[in-house]
């Protein structure tokens, strides 16, 4: 049996036992989606994994769990498999190793490393210690042409690779054609993130055995806060090239309000998020995902906290090197978004998909 | 003090708590093993006359006590089987003030929709729920904290002692440490040698030890030893703590035969959440205790799965070497049921009249000729969930004595005063109400 098969194998037997008992179909996805099969093929089980949210309410409630003989751990099981299938469907094949070399040590390493390059090589220029304020004012320091060649050529071969993994994923699952009804089903899921428990004020199981809201909200804050970055960046781009003005904008413009409320809200989910995952209860999450967990939540951490640090002392001789670390943190976060944590929006936003068209 | 650690120890713990009254409750399980048989429970049957947002339609307290009345055949206590039915319509709203969440009826919920409130995650999330409610309200709960003897005085209960040698005393005991059927010595005296083939469906902590304790102190007890709620269920379960997905739903649209290759009642007498409370009793009745449900591949997809696969045959009588059955035996059982099968029109969804004619017994729903390979067959055991033998009570839940009165402190529930309302037979979700019902009760007198 190939190592590969072993998460296959393990999330099989254990569906086996809870379809024949289906106690917790009233908590997820997957139990619904369990219960409309007999049998367990391993597209399946990659299109279950994906829907798991890992709210860990059926591992609480099972009267099976460890150290019962049957030991069920359903989202131990899910989660393992569901980080396999991150890199069943990586694209290029080759980078998928990424996942497996612990994520925590890659996506650090080539974010500090990016950090301290761009860091370093401002050092070596004069304008980097100097004050520049007013339109045009980041471009003094690296110009123009050199953030747009960087920050596209990164930024869209992540949204390429990711996309391509989407793509194999939603083939092997045998996703359907994707009406609107889907997108709005699934999208719904997202927006109240019901499977953290969005659809009760109970929550979910993110430390141990209590149900508490922790988590939904955490997530919530670090997912709009990732949304309200990105919208900055593109009402930046409108600007820059619809308009022609150039950054950096004043305090109360869009792209700087926006921007700045969604890097708090990265830095409270993601602190917040970190707390929870150093507190709660190991038994039912994967060992596959705690590399790939920090070093998500570190790298958006980061890419916020320098944000605003830029935001703060961008009128200072600071300035310059603050751009170089924070573009740096970007760039790393980019380079890594394919092969780490990031791609679990992507897939299961698929699995979503595939359970709206099932229904 | 409560004695116990499950539905009925909970619901009187927090009642009392409510109350005012200082509460300790011993445990004898492990914490990770807590709330006897209610972890492997999934519903309680609850009166109401007009739908909720858990149950559909109504349900009487009248037909509610004529299915009590119907599957105990009578022997049961009418007054506390009302009370007890009364009292159900108000422990759904009280279960759910306490945070315990219930959810709509699905397709795991065998058409109980109406009559049973299915708890969100089964009857270990329920605990988990009630435990940490009663922590919150400052009930202590000691684990693996077994009370293997009872010091009772005039009739009044004084102290009990623990496995440990320690002694510890209270105001009150409340006896909600479940049946007995755990005690193989116990099952062995009530059934012979055949106790030995039984399989217990949950604890292996219900050993019936203060049942015992307070009959040998002067309680008086009700019911009879081989009474119990019993299943057929999946022979290769474990012996203990299998819990639900040990149920076989096949044998309604099977041909069940016992060691013999012989058949011996009617398989489709009604759906299987209405018959399979006797079925462990019929298992029970065979020799060796054991059973096998046969079936075609027509069917294999009519009944929900189970966790252990059939075994399989291409014919009867390879089906039957497999099963250790003389295979001219079961050849001939199925050929003469094949022969008897009337023409109909097969139905797996109701009660589809698809009768034999001229077969002894006869099965009189859902038959069909057993004639397309490959054959499965799943061997069938009887599987206890609890014994009924338990202290008797009144109506405020308090364990009468042999001279018939009440004694001033000690009170019952859940399992260990089931057999009050349950004499024998068993309805689909009563033992979680009964352990609510009257957990509460005791818990408020005993406050």
């Amino acid at each position: 049996m190939s190592a590969a098969l072993v998460p296959t194998r393990e999330a099989a037997r254990v569906m086996d036992v809870c379809n024949a008992c289906r106690y917790c179909e009233g908590y997820c996805a997957v139990f619904q989606t369990m219960t409309t099969r007999r049998t367990f093929a391993e597209s399946d089980l990659e299109y279950m994994s994906n829907l798991c949210h890992q709210c860990n309410a059926c591992y609480h409630a099972c009267q099976y769990a460890p150290p019962h003989e049957f030991a069920i751990n359903v989202p131990r099981a899910m989660a393992d498999l569901r980080a396999e299938t991150y890199e069943r469907f990586a694209w290029p094949a080759r980078a998928a190793s990424a996942f497996q070399r612990n994520g925590l040590v890659t996506a650090i390493a080539v974010s500090v490393f990016l950090a301290l390059l761009l860091g370093f090589l401002l050092f070596l220029q004069d304008s980097t210690f100097e004050q520049h304020i007013g339109p045009g004012a980041f471009y003094a320091v690296i110009s123009h042409a050199t953030m747009v060649v960087l920050g596209s050529v990164s930024f869209g071969f992540a949204i390429l690779a990711i996309g391509i993994g989407m793509r194999r994923f939603a083939r092997s699952i045998g996703l359907g054609p994707v009406r609107l009804s889907h997108l709005r089903h699934a999208g719904a899921n997202v927006a109240e993130m019901r499977y953290l428990g969005g659809h009760t004020p109970d929550g979910c199981n993110d430390i141990g055995e209590s149900f508490s809201t922790a988590r939904r909200f955490f997530h919530q804050s670090t997912l709009w806060g990732f949304v309200l970055c990105f919208a900055s960046t593109c009402v930046a781009t409108l600007y820059d090239y619809g308009f022609g003005w150039e950054a950096p904008y004043p305090v109360l413009s869009v792209p700087v309000l926006l921007g700045t409320i969604g890097g708090v809200g990265l830095m409270i989910g993601c602190s917040g998020l970190f707390v929870i995952k150093r507190r709660c209860d190991p038994a039912p999450v994967s060992p596959r995902f705690l590399g790939m967990d920090y070093a998500f939540l570190f790298l958006l951490f980061m890419v916020a906290a320098t944000g605003l640090l830029l935001l703060a002392f961008r009128e200072t001789t600071a300035m310059g090197l603050l751009l170089g670390i924070h573009l740096g943190f970007v760039l790393g976060f980019f380079v890594t978004m394919p092969y780490g944590k990031f791609v679990h929006g992507g897939y299961r936003f698929v699995a979503l998909l595939k359970y709206a068209q099932e229904q | 003090m409560i004695v116990g650690g499950g539905h009925a120890a909970l619901c009187a713990a927090i009642t009392a708590g409510e109350a005012g009254a200082k509460v300790l409750i011993l445990e004898a399980a492990p914490r990770h093993m807590r709330g006897g048989n209610s972890r492997h429970t999934r519903n309680l049957r609850a009166m109401h006359r007009a739908p909720t947002a858990t149950l559909t339609g109504t349900y009487t307290e009248d037909e509610y006590w004529e299915d009590i009345e119907r599957v105990t055949a009578g022997v049961t206590n009418e007054s506390l089987a009302r009370q007890m039915i009364r009292e159900s319509e108000e422990l759904v709203t009280w279960l759910d003030e306490r945070g315990v969440r219930f959810q709509p009826a699905l397709s795991g919920t065998l058409s109980l929709g109406r009559t049973n409130a299915f708890f969100l995650g089964g009857g270990k999330a329920l605990l988990n729920t009630l435990y940490r409610h009663a922590e919150a309200i400052g009930v202590e709960i000691r684990y693996a904290s077994e009370v293997t003897s009872v010091a009772v005085d005039d009739g009044r209960f004084a102290s009990v002692g623990l496995e440990n040698g320690a002694t510890v005393d209270a105001g009150a005991l409340i006896a909600a440490s479940g049946g007995f059927q755990s005690n193989t010595d116990w099952m062995r005296a009530a059934w012979g040698p055949a106790a030995d083939n039984f399989l217990i469906r949950g604890t292996p902590y219900n050993t019936g030890t203060l049942l015992r304790a307070l009959h040998e102190s002067g309680m008086r007890t009700i019911g009879d030893p081989t009474q119990c709620h019993a299943v057929a269920i999946d022979a290769r379960a474990p012996k203990f703590d299998g819990g639900i997905v040990s149920r076989l739903d096949c044998v309604c649209f099977s041909v069940v035969v016992n060691q013999n290759g012989e058949r011996f009642y009617d398989e489709g007498e009604d759906f299987w959440p209405k018959r399979y409370a006797i079925w462990g009793r019929l298992v029970a009745q065979q020799p060796e205790q054991i059973a096998y449900s046969v079936i075609d591949s027509k069917v294999t997809e009519n009944f929900m799965p189970s966790v252990f696969p059939p075994i399989e045959a291409a014919t009867i009588s390879e089906l039957a070497l497999e099963l250790e059955i003389n295979p001219a035996a079961l050849e001939e059982t199925i050929e003469t049921f094949n022969a008897a099968v009337q023409v109909g029109s097969y139905d797996p969804t109701q009660l589809d009249g698809c009768r034999t004619a001229g077969v002894s017994p006869a099965k009189t729903n859902w038959a069909l000729p057993i004639d397309t390979p490959p054959y499965y067959a799943y061997p069938l055991r009887p599987g206890i969930t609890f014994t009924y033998l338990g202290l008797a009570v009144d109506a405020d839940a308090r364990v009468l004595r042999d001279d018939g009165t009440p004694a001033p402190n000690i009170f019952a529930a859940g399992e260990i005063m089931a057999g009050n309302v349950l004499g024998q037979g068993y309805c689909a979700g009563t033992g979680m109400t009964i352990g609510g019902v009257y957990g509460r009760i005791a818990g408020a007198h005993a406050a």
